[in-house]
C-alpha cells in the first residue's frame, strides 16, 4: 500500500499517512506472529509428558546373552547383557571401515567409579533409517540387530554395518545409580 | 447493490486466474469496492466482530480437540490437563470458554441492531431468517460445548436440557432415550455431543456464508432505514468500513482480553470445577448467562409442555417477524411509539436475564412473568398493530440527505 501511495506522489517526501500505513501494517504482522506462537507451541510436549522423561531399570536380572526392552519416552530401549564373544567381536572391527565410526567403548557410559561395563549395552531400539524397531538376539549378518523394514543390519555394538540406515543405534543419556540400577534420561 | 463488477485484473497472473476461478474478483467486489451506505454507525460493526468470533472459536476449538478426551472417566481430567500441563493450554482454553460469551454478547447486540433499524424487513427477510438459523446453531453448539468439561454444571445442564424433549407428548421419552444413547446422560451422550460440537461450527460457517451472500444482494440496511438510491449514498467498503470495523474489533478484543486475562472464570460457575456426579444435583443450577432469558421464560410458565413451547417459541417468533411487523418504515428513528416499545423490549430482555439468574420466587417470578408476557406482546400485538396506527416522522429524501440533516459535514473522500 505504501508503494501505491509513493507511486502517486512521485518524488515527494513520505507523508504522515505513509507512516501510519507502515506502522499499522507492522503492528498487525507483529501481533499476528506473536498470537500464532501459542497455537504452535501447544503441540510441543506438555508438562506431564516431559515429567515422564526418565526411567529407572534393574539390570541385575538380565541373563548373559539376552536382552530386555524397556520403554523410555514411549520408545523402546534395548538393554543387552552381552557375552564375551559378542564384546570381542565388537572390538575386533576396524573402526575406520565403519559408516558411522565409533569404538565399542565410546558407546558405553562409565559407572560412578569411572569403570566401563562392556557386558551391559544400552541403546535406543529405533532404526536410524525410518524408525522401526530392529529384531535382536543376534539377528542379521553381523550377529547384532536387523531391521525388518528395509534391511539395515547392526553389529554386536549396535553399529550400522549394512543397509540404508545412516547412523548407529543411538545411545540414550543414562547413568548407573548403583551396580544394579540404571536411570535412562 | 450487487451491481456489475468493477474489478479489473492488473497482472497477467490475475487475468489468467480471473478467467478460471474469479476468487480475487469475489474478494474485491465484496470487501474492497463493495458500495456501502455512508451512514453506518458502530452498531453495524458487529457483523465483522462476529465473523472474527467464529474464526477464534474454530481455531481454538480445533486446538483443544487435539488434547481433549471425550470419555466420562477422562474428560474432566483432560480439561484440567489442558489448563495445567499443555503449553499455553490455559490461554487457549480460556479464550475458547470466554469466546463463547463474547460471541453471544456480540450476536445479541447484532440482533438488537437488526430489530431497532428494521433489518428484517423486505428485501432482507432471508438474511434475517438465516440469522435466526445461525442463532439456533450457536445455541446448540454452545450447550454441547459446555457439557464437554464434564463438571457438575456440565452434567446437570445436559440432563435438564435433554429432558426438555420429554415434554413432547407420546414420543418424548423415546426421543430423549435416542438423544442420550441410554437411559440417562452417560458416555454415549458425551461422545455424540463432542462429535456434534466439532461439526456444528462448520455448519454455522456455511450458513454465515449464505447470510453474507444474501446480504450482498440488497446491500446493507442503515440507520436511516432508507434504500440506496445513488452512488452519493454510498462509500466503498475499503477503506471506510475496513477501518471502522477494524477499530471496533480492537475495542472488542480489549474487552475480550480483560475477561481472558483478568476474569477468566467470572462468567462460569464454581460448581463446574467439581467432577460430574450423576447421583447429586448442585443446589443452585443455572445455565450460562447467555441462556438466562430463555431459562426465565421456561420457568415463568407453570406447565411443563407450555414452558418448553414458550421457550422455543421465543425464537420461533423471530422467524415470523418480517411478516408480523406491518410498518413500511424500517428504522425506529422515525417511529416515535414503536421506538419506546422497543426500548421497553430491551429492558424486558434484561429483566428476563435477571429473573433467570435468581430463584423463581416472589418478585423475581412475577418480574419474569411480566417480561415474558411483554416479550410476546411486543412481537404478536404491538408490532402488527403499530404498523397500522402509528404516524411515522418525516424521513429524509436519501441517505446522503440524512447525513447532512444529522448536523454532520458530509464526508468527502480524501483523494
Amino acid at each position: 500500500m505504501s508503494d501505491a501511495t509513493a507511486g502517486q506522489i512521485g518524488d515527494q517526501e513520505p507523508t504522515r499517512r505513509d507512516f501510519i500505513h507502515i506502522a499499522a501494517g507492522a503492528a498487525v504482522v507483529g501481533g499476528g506472529v506473536l498470537a500464532l506462537w501459542p497455537f504452535i507451541d501447544q503441540m510441543n510436549p506438555a508438562a506431564d509428558t516431559l515429567a515422564l522423561s526418565t526411567t529407572e531399570v534393574d539390570i541385575s536380572q538380565i541373563p548373559v546373552g539376552s536382552q530386555i526392552t524397556v520403554s523410555w519416552r514411549g520408545k523402546p530401549v534395548f538393554i543387552r547383557h552381552r557375552t564375551e564373544e559378542e564384546i570381542a567381536e565388537a572390538n575386533a572391527v576396524d573402526v575406520s571401515s565403519l559408516r558411522d565410526p565409533q569404538t565399542d567403548d565410546e558407546r558405553l557410559v562409565p559407572d560412578p567409579e569411572g569403570a566401563l561395563r562392556p557386558e551391559i549395552l544400552v541403546m535406543e531400539g529405533v532404526c536410524t533409517h525410518f524408525g522401526c524397531v530392529p529384531l535382536g538376539d543376534g539377528a542379521g549378518p553381523f550377529d547384532g540387530w536387523f531391521c525388518p523394514c528395509h534391511g539395515s543390519a547392526y553389529d554386536t555394538s549396535g553399529r550400522i554395518r549394512q543397509g540404508p540406515a545412516p547412523l548407529n543405534l543411538p545411545v540414550p543419556p543414562y547413568a548407573y545409580l548403583s551396580d544394579n540400577v540404571i536411570r535412562i534420561g | 447493490m450487487a451491481g456489475p463488477s468493477t474489478y479489473e485484473p492488473k497482472s497477467g497472473i490475475e487475468r489468467w486466474m480471473d478467467s478460471r476461478l474469479p476468487l480475487i474478483r469475489l474478494g474485491y467486489d465484496s470487501m474492497v469496492d463493495y458500495p456501502t451506505p455512508r451512514n453506518l454507525n458502530y452498531w453495524w460493526t458487529f457483523g465483522g466482530i462476529l465473523t472474527l468470533c467464529l474464526v477464534i472459536q474454530i481455531v481454538t476449538g480445533v486446538v483443544l480437540g487435539m488434547h481433549y478426551v471425550a470419555h466420562v472417566d477422562m474428560a474432566f481430567d483432560s480439561v484440567q490437563r489442558i489448563r495445567r500441563d499443555v503449553n499455553y493450554g490455559w490461554l487457549i482454553q480460556y479464550i475458547h470458554a470466554n469466546g463463547a460469551s463474547m460471541f453471544f454478547l456480540a450476536v445479541y447486540l447484532h440482533i438488537f441492531r437488526g430489530l431497532y433499524y428494521g433489518s428484517y424487513k423486505p428485501p432482507r427477510e432471508v438474511i434475517w431468517i438465516l440469522g435466526v438459523v445461525i442463532l439456533l446453531l450457536m445455541m446448540a453448539t454452545a450447550f454441547m460445548g459446555y457439557v464437554l468439561p464434564w463438571g457438575q454444571m456440565s452434567f446437570w445442564g445436559a440432563v435438564v436440557i435433554t429432558n426438555f424433549f420429554t415434554a413432547i407428548p407420546l414420543v418424548g421419552d423415546a426421543i430423549t432415550t435416542l438423544l442420550w444413547g441410554g437411559f440417562s446422560v452417560g458416555n454415549p451422550t458425551l461422545n455424540r455431543f463432542y462429535s456434534l460440537h466439532y461439526l456444528l461450527p462448520f455448519v454455522i460457517f456455511g450458513v454465515v456464508a449464505l447470510h453474507i451472500w444474501a446480504l450482498h444482494v440488497p446491500g446493507n440496511n442503515n440507520p436511516a432505514g432508507l434504500s440506496v438510491k445513488s452512488r452519493a449514498d454510498t462509500v466503498p467498503f475499503h477503506p471506510y468500513y475496513t477501518v471502522k470495523d477494524g477499530f471496533a474489533i480492537i475495542l472488542f478484543l480489549i474487552l475480550f482480553s480483560v475477561f481472558v486475562f483478568y476474569l477468566p472464570d467470572a462468567l462460569g460457575h464454581a460448581d463446574n470445577y467439581i467432577p460430574a456426579d450423576p447421583l447429586k444435583t448442585p443446589e443452585h443450577i443455572v445455565p450460562e448467562w447467555y441462556f438466562l432469558p430463555f431459562y426465565a421464560i421456561l420457568r415463568s410458565i407453570p406447565n411443563k409442555l407450555m414452558g418448553v413451547l414458550a421457550m422455543f417459541g421465543s425464537i420461533g417468533v423471530l422467524v415470523a417477524l418480517p411478516w408480523l411487523d406491518t410498518s413500511k418504515v424500517r428504522s425506529m428513528r422515525y417511529r416515535p411509539t414503536a421506538r419506546w416499545c422497543f426500548i421497553i423490549f430491551v429492558i424486558a430482555c434484561l429483566a428476563l436475564g435477571y429473573a433467570g439468574a435468581h430463584n423463581p420466587e416472589g418478585i423475581n417470578l412475577w418480574m419474569g412473568r411480566a417480561a415474558t408476557l411483554y416479550y410476546f406482546v411486543y412481537f404478536l400485538l404491538l408490532l402488527p398493530i403499530l404498523g397500522l396506527v402509528e404516524k411515522p416522522k418525516p424521513r429524509p429524501a436519501s441517505i446522503a440527505d440524512s447525513v447532512k440533516s444529522h448536523g454532520e459535514p458530509a464526508a468527502t473522500p480524501a483523494e
